[in-house]
């Protein structure tokens, strides 16, 4: 077998991890264009009852003579059905969506990634036992078995949240299983456990850093979908309640409207866009910086 | 070695990467009924080569220039359909993984009909054309009807050798074709190689990086180091009177069965892989600091 | 004396298959080199992963200096981790990607305590030195390095717990010529240097001739014969190591042997032909074969040959072998699945 030609062997050293990561944004454009915008919702969130208009209008005021008008210098994005801000609602809203996809997703990862790892490392019957219980979760169509659980907890966005994050774990097991189990199968593991370094160890040190880069990607596409899934729920009244200003549930609300009255659904929609694709570069950022291969470390 | 008429020649050819060489070969024949070795390590530009005169450098982003002349046409400025149309009817090629040739999720005597088919042949033609030529590899026909997996690699290799000659290909590229081989599957794909300059007075380009495989069925070779033809000749020569440095170096490199004990390379480096002292000569004597001790014949007793 | 170690009657099977079938081997203590030589399905690399208890046994015992090591457990087991390493075959896979070349090697050496924490990073520049590197490659990514170099910093790996005994599974086989004699070279100066015993798996006679003091030759998970390297390829005991003595290509003509073939393919490991596995493929096969497994048993002073007729082969006197040319095309075998997954 021959070894491909290796032009950068002998080069020039790898940089400390600061430089390196610093060169790489760099590097990487897309990725700033992410990162800076993730930080302006964030900062929008934080910062929301400074920059909105009217803050009353994201809590439960309604303005029975301001409803649905268009977007003017007075209202940026109109007034919704009953005649609140819309911009400042989708402003509040940032502190809502993304927060609850953010939540939704860690709380998956924390679930799905060590079960994962461990079915993918220690196969037999441990792969086995929790490959069937990821199974029967994912038998169901998640957004069914959401609105079940949803319905039967209390209604509140905080069960909302519990409910989705126990649909989407099981996705993230699956497919850090399959990379967990090509990784556990390569020689360096072999050369570790021959080693004797502790198993633990192996895995996380070893395993887990190998395996979790195609779920960073999904991880980030996935903020897109639970805000969506969200604003399901939230439209069938099982998570956020009105007036609460969630970008889904205003898009939900805003359909009636949609073909006389645009802007009530737009803008909110625009948001979710906008937030799901600054996490989309954010990840394809983040695998690229996180392969030593892509050169973005030399 | 046989004189004859030159099958393909390479002239001034330049293979690069933007602005990289890659390749720099000024003069290269294969003539008739003859087994030429490009032999090198990894990074030489052999592969490389390869493409280029398949007419495939520019599916890796490189670009060629100069001339490459297939029983006497310009290959360089052919376009691809021209190029498809020679391909596999002039000239074939086998690679180093046997299953590259053949999707797996086909039996190999689809590919090889299909192939043959596409060259022109009807359905009967085509049939007879392959059993053919499976019987002058060495293999029942009916291997054809099996699927990439149900074959081992010696006989796949062989399947591709097959199909180059149902294709009445005079110039066959061999890439690597024996090294994932185990070494008696190798020594008869060898075999058949010579088989085949002699009973069909077929060409073949063999490019390895094992000189012993070079030195056992190559007329003539050509030692190729960072794109370049450091030295070539009869391979008899070359490989047992090596006048460049980087031969002499590469043949004392190659492990033997020690009846003496046995010559060491340059020292380790404590820098770069690859780089050699320039000038520094190695004779076949044991020499050097690091000169490998040979082990006791007196083993372990009982 | 008692061997540095022993494999005793080892057979190790996945599923129906034999990848090895009742082995026996001695290593000596250092400086000593064991040769396994064979082609794919030969067993010799799930030998070499048994004997790191990498691969499960079905039978048979690996002792270490007398005791038996599937039956080591906790701080024993981590005593025999120091004792024995094994590089691998394929330089691509053999480091973590992710970590750079002093990280892995500092974390080989805080798995046994090696030295104190804070030497290690020193002692790793110290361990790449000594397998020819510049130690400023600790601070490096594989992928910065070429394929001979990272052989070399497995190799390092491999020696900074302290081991007396190495398995080295075929360590240059991926490696370009230069590259390859470069790590050769290192192999023997280590083995002298740190009195190493090692077990070299390999199917190049020229690397056994150069660092092992005995070979053994390996058939379908079996010892096809073995003994002192020199004389074994001098003069095999069997039609097997003949055959594949002559395959093997030669870049000096004067060393060219007549051409002894083999037909057809290895047989399925699955299901083994009856009597002697080679048989079928034999040049000097007679009835006997057919039916009767032949013993591996002594035909010279150190040489074991399991052959009916090694005797004969040994002596030179052996009709029957026939050279390369002229032969009828080969018997295809029956459809017969190939083994699943690699067996050697």
């Amino acid at each position: 077998m021959i070894e491909a030609p290796s032009p950068e062997a002998g080069l020039a050293p790898a940089l400390p991890r600061g430089q390196a990561l610093w060169r790489g944004l760099r590097a990487n454009p897309l990725l700033a264009v992410g990162a800076v915008t993730a930080a302006a919702i964030i900062v929008v969130a934080v910062a929301a009852p400074l920059l909105a208009p009217f803050p009353g209008d994201a809590g439960s005021a309604t303005h029975p003579f301001q409803v649905l008008r268009p977007p003017s210098a007075r209202h940026l994005f109109g007034t919704d059905q009953v005649g609140r801000d819309v911009f400042s609602r989708v402003l509040y809203g940032a502190r809502i969506s993304p927060l609850v996809a953010v939540i939704v997703l860690v709380i998956a990862c924390v679930i799905g990634i060590p079960l994962g790892v461990a079915a993918g490392y220690f196969g037999g019957w441990v792969d086995e036992v929790i490959m069937r219980v990821t199974d029967v979760f994912l038998a169901f169509p998640s957004l069914l078995l959401a609105l079940a659980l949803a319905a039967v907890l209390p209604t509140s966005l905080t069960s909302l949240t519990i409910a989705i994050a126990v649909t989407w774990w099981p996705w993230y097991t699956r497919l850090i299983r399959g990379q967990a189990a090509s990784v556990a199968g390569r020689a360096y593991i072999d050369s570790c456990r021959v080693l004797g370094i502790r198993p633990w160890r192996i895995i996380l040190r070893h395993v887990l850093p190998n395996s979790v880069t195609p779920l960073i990607v999904q991880v980030s596409l996935d903020v897109g979908g639970v805000i969506l899934t969200a604003s399901a729920l939230s439209f069938l009244g099982l998570g956020a309640q009105d007036p609460t200003p969630d970008w889904g549930l205003m898009v939900a609300e805003g359909q009636n409207y949609f073909t006389t009255d645009w802007w009530v659904a737009t803008f909110p929609g625009i948001a979710i866009l906008v937030t799901a694709f600054a996490f989309n570069l954010i990840g394809d950022g983040l695998r690229d910086l996180m392969d030593p291969k892509r050169s973005l470390l030399l | 070695m046989t004189p004859g008429s030159v099958r393909l020649a390479i002239s001034g050819l330049e293979v690069r990467f933007g602005s990289r060489p890659v390749v720099q070969i000024d003069e290269f024949t294969l003539g008739e009924a003859e087994i030429v070795g490009l032999a090198g390590e990894s990074g030489s530009g052999k592969s490389m080569t390869t493409l280029a005169i398949l007419g495939l450098a520019h599916t890796v982003g490189a670009t060629v220039s100069g001339s490459i002349r297939l029983d006497g046409t310009e290959l360089t400025t052919l376009s691809q359909r021209d190029l498809r149309d020679r391909r596999g009817r002039q000239i074939a090629a086998i690679f180093q993984s046997p299953a590259s040739a053949f999707s797996p999720v086909f039996k190999v005597g689809r590919v090889v009909l299909g192939a043959l088919r596409l060259h022109g042949m009807s359905k009967a033609e085509a049939a007879e054309a392959a059993a053919r030529a499976m019987r002058q590899v060495l293999l029942p026909p009916d291997l054809l009807d099996r699927y990439p997996g149900q074959l081992s690699g010696g006989q796949l290799q062989r399947v591709a050798i097959a199909l180059a000659l149902a294709l009445q290909a005079e110039v066959l590229l061999a890439d690597e074709p024996t090294s994932a081989l185990d070494v008696t599957v190798q020594a008869e794909v060898l075999d058949l190689l010579r088989g085949l300059r002699e009973r069909e007075g077929m060409s073949v380009l063999l490019i390895s990086h094992d000189l012993a495989v070079v030195a056992e069925v190559c007329d003539r070779v050509g030692v190729m180091r960072a794109g370049r033809i450091v030295e070539q000749g009869p391979a008899g020569r070359v490989l047992s009177a090596p006048q460049h440095p980087y031969t002499i170096e590469l043949l004392a490199a190659v492990p033997r069965i020690a009846a003496a004990p046995q010559h060491e390379t340059a020292q380790d480096d404590a820098t770069q892989d690859g780089t050699t002292q320039d000038g520094t000569t190695l004779d076949g004597t044991a020499q050097g600091e690091a000169a490998r001790a040979r082990p006791a014949p007196n083993g372990l007793a009982g | 004396m008692t061997p540095l170690l022993e494999i005793d009657g080892l057979s190790v099977r996945f599923g129906p298959v034999r990848a090895v079938d009742g082995v026996s081997l001695e290593l000596a203590s250092g400086p000593f080199g064991l040769g396994l030589v064979g082609e794919s399905g030969s067993g010799k690399t799930t030998i070499g992963r048994a004997v790191l208890r990498l691969a499960r046994i079905s039978s048979g015992q690996i002792r270490f200096e007398g005791t038996d090591v599937t039956s080591l457990r906790g701080r024993a087991l981590q005593g025999y981790r120091r004792d024995a390493q094994i590089v691998f075959q394929d330089p691509d896979n053999s480091l973590d990607p992710r970590m750079r070349i002093g990280t892995s090697l500092r974390e080989a050496l805080a798995a046994h305590h090696v030295v104190p924490r804070g030497q290690s990073a020193e002692h790793a520049r110290g361990l790449l030195a000594e397998v020819g590197l510049d130690p400023d490659f600790a601070s490096r990514y594989p992928h910065q390095l070429s394929g001979g170099q990272r052989q070399r910093v497995a190799i390092a790996r491999a020696l900074s717990v302290q081991p007396r005994l190495l398995v080295l599974d075929e360590p240059t086989s991926a490696l370009d010529v230069r590259a390859q004699a470069r790590v050769l070279g290192l192999i023997a100066r280590l083995r002298s240097e740190r009195k190493l015993s090692y077990l070299l798996i390999t199917h190049n006679f020229a690397i056994v001739s150069e660092l092992c003091e005995q070979t053994a030759v390996l058939y379908l998970g079996r010892i096809a014969e073995s003994g002192p390297t020199g004389a074994l390829l001098e003069s095999p005991a069997h039609p097997y190591t003949q055959a594949l003595r002559s395959a093997v290509p030669e870049v000096d003509r004067l060393a060219r042997r007549t051409r002894v073939v083999l037909p057809g393919d290895p047989p399925d490991a699955a299901s083994p032909p009856p009597g002697c596995v080679f048989h079928p493929r034999c040049p000097l096969a007679i009835d006997r074969c057919r039916t009767e497994v032949p013993r591996l048993r002594a035909v010279a002073p150190g040489r074991l040959a399991a052959c009916h007729r090694a005797g004969e082969v040994l002596a030179g006197t052996a009709a029957g072998i026939q050279p390369a040319a002229g032969l009828p095309p080969p018997e295809v075998p029956p459809l017969g699945l190939p083994p699943l997954g690699s067996l050697s």
